[in-house]
C-alpha cells in the first residue's frame, strides 16, 4: 500500500497539487524510492523540473471523467510547462483528438493571459482535455527550468491553478 | 493478561522490522523497476530512443507526451563515458540516475549555456585517476561522477505542440553516449585509432 501510494513525507501541498520535490535529488525519502522503483517509474530529476500531482479537485471531491472540471489560472515561473492527465496507473488514456495534454505554448489564453483547461468527456470550446469518460484520472503539471523546487513552502513562491469540478451528470 | 500483552508488542515490533526492511530493500530487489524495463530494448553506451508516448504504450508510467525521450544506459566498467546532446529548438535536458534508478544529476540547456551540452561521465575512481595537468579539467568540459558503474542518462527534449514533436526526436538522434578511448592511465603521446564515431561527435584533438 505505502509502495504503492506513497506517503507524506516531504511533500509540497498548494491548493489540490501536491509535489516531491526531493524525489529528483539523492534526498529522496525511503518510500519514495520504493514507490518509484516498484511502478518502474524515473523521477524528473531536479535540475530539470519538478512534478505536481493532483487526484482531487480544490474541494477535495476526487477528480470524475465523467464531470466537468475546470483548471484555471496563473502557473509558477518556469520556461516551459505541460499538463497531462492519467489514468490510476499513470497510462495516457485514448481518444480520438489523441490530446493527452497541453504545454505552456499551446494552449489558448485570455485577453488578460489567464487560461482554462476544460477537462471533460465531451467536446468543449477552447482548450478541451478528453477524459474518455473513466471513472477516476489524476492529472499531472510539470515545470520544466523553475525556480520552484525544495526551497519551495507556500503558494506565493509557486502560484498552482485552481482545479474545479463545475457538473457532473 | 501480561502474556497477552507481551505478544502485542512482539508482533507489532515484528511488523514494523518487516516494513522497514521491505520499503529498505525494495530498491534493490524490484524486478520491474525502470531500468530493467529499459534493457531489453536499449543498447549498452549508446543513445537509443524510447518510443513516444501513447494510451498502447505501458512501457513505463507518467511519461510526458510532451517529451521526446532517448536513454542512454551506461556501464563504466571499461572507461569514462563522452556524452554530447546538441540542444532542440524548445528545451533539453539531460538527466543521470544510478542502477536503481537515484536521480544524482540533472541540467538543462540553459545551465550548460551552449549548443551542445557536453559531459563526461566516469566513476569517482576514474576521475581520481585523471592526471591533473591534462587540460580536459579545464572548463570546457563537464565532468560527473557516477556513483555507480552502470545506470542509465535520460536525454529529454520537449516538443511545445504535437507538430514539433518529429523535430524534437530529430534533434536527440544526434546525441552520442560512448566510452572514451583516448584514456589514461596508459600516458600515450597519440591518441589510438579513433572509433568510427558518428558524425556530430565533436572530439577535441589534444
Amino acid at each position: 500500500m505505502t509502495t504503492t501510494r506513497g506517503t507524506e513525507l516531504g511533500t509540497l501541498t498548494i491548493g489540490a497539487w501536491t509535489a516531491r520535490p526531493r524525489i529528483g535529488t539523492t534526498d529522496i525519502d525511503p518510500y519514495s524510492r520504493a514507490t518509484i522503483t516498484r511502478n518502474g517509474e524515473l523521477p524528473i530529476g531536479t535540475g530539470d523540473g519538478i512534478a505536481f500531482t493532483a487526484r482531487a479537485d480544490d474541494k477535495k471531491k476526487p477528480l470524475d471523467g465523467r464531470c466537468d472540471v475546470v483548471v484555471s489560472g496563473v502557473t509558477p515561473a518556469a520556461r516551459f510547462w505541460t499538463l497531462t492527465l492519467y489514468d490510476n496507473k499513470g497510462h495516457l488514456v485514448a481518444n480520438s483528438l489523441q490530446r493527452y495534454g497541453f504545454t505552456s505554448e499551446e494552449i489558448v489564453r485570455g485577453a488578460d493571459g489567464g487560461f482554462e483547461i476544460h477537462i471533460a468527456s465531451r467536446a468543449r470550446a477552447g482548450n478541451w482535455l478528453p477524459t474518455g469518460g473513466i471513472e477516476r484520472y489524476s492529472l499531472m503539471f510539470r515545470l520544466y527550468d523553475t525556480p520552484v523546487g525544495v526551497a519551495t513552502r507556500t503558494k506565493r513562491d509557486a502560484p498552482m491553478p485552481q482545479i474545479a469540478t463545475v457538473g457532473c451528470p | 493478561m501480561i502474556r497477552i500483552l507481551f505478544t502485542i508488542i512482539a508482533g507489532v515490533l515484528l511488523g514494523g522490522v518487516v516494513h522497514l526492511v521491505s520499503v529498505l530493500a525494495l530498491p534493490r530487489i524490484a524486478t520491474q523497476d525502470a531500468y530493467s524495463r529499459l534493457t531489453p530494448i536499449t543498447k549498452l553506451n549508446a543513445v537509443t530512443q524510447i518510443p513516444a508516448a501513447d494510451p498502447g504504450n505501458t512501457l513505463m508510467p507518467y511519461l510526458d507526451p510532451a517529451v521526446a525521450v532517448a536513454v542512454c544506459r551506461y556501464d563504466l566498467s571499461t572507461g569514462p563515458i563522452k556524452l554530447s546532446v546538441p540542444v532542440s529548438q524548445a528545451y533539453t535536458s539531460v538527466s543521470f540516475y544510478t542502477r536503481n534508478e537515484l536521480a544524482y544529476y540533472a541540467i538543462n540547456d540553459r545551465s550548460a549555456g551552449k549548443k551542445v551540452i557536453e559531459l563526461d561521465l566516469m566513476t569517482e575512481a576514474q576521475h581520481e585517476a585523471l592526471p591533473e595537468d591534462e587540460d580536459i579539467t579545464a572548463a570546457d568540459r563537464l565532468i560527473i561522477d557516477s556513483p555507480s558503474t552502470t545506470g542509465l542518462i535520460v536525454l529529454k527534449a520537449l516538443a511545445p505542440e504535437p507538430g514539433l514533436m518529429a523535430q524534437a526526436q530529430a534533434s536527440l538522434a544526434n546525441s552520442s553516449c560512448q566510452v572514451q578511448v583516448d584514456q589514461p592511465p596508459a600516458k600515450q603521446a597519440e591518441v589510438p585509432v579513433p572509433l568510427p564515431a558518428p558524425p556530430p561527435a565533436p572530439r577535441g584533438r589534444r
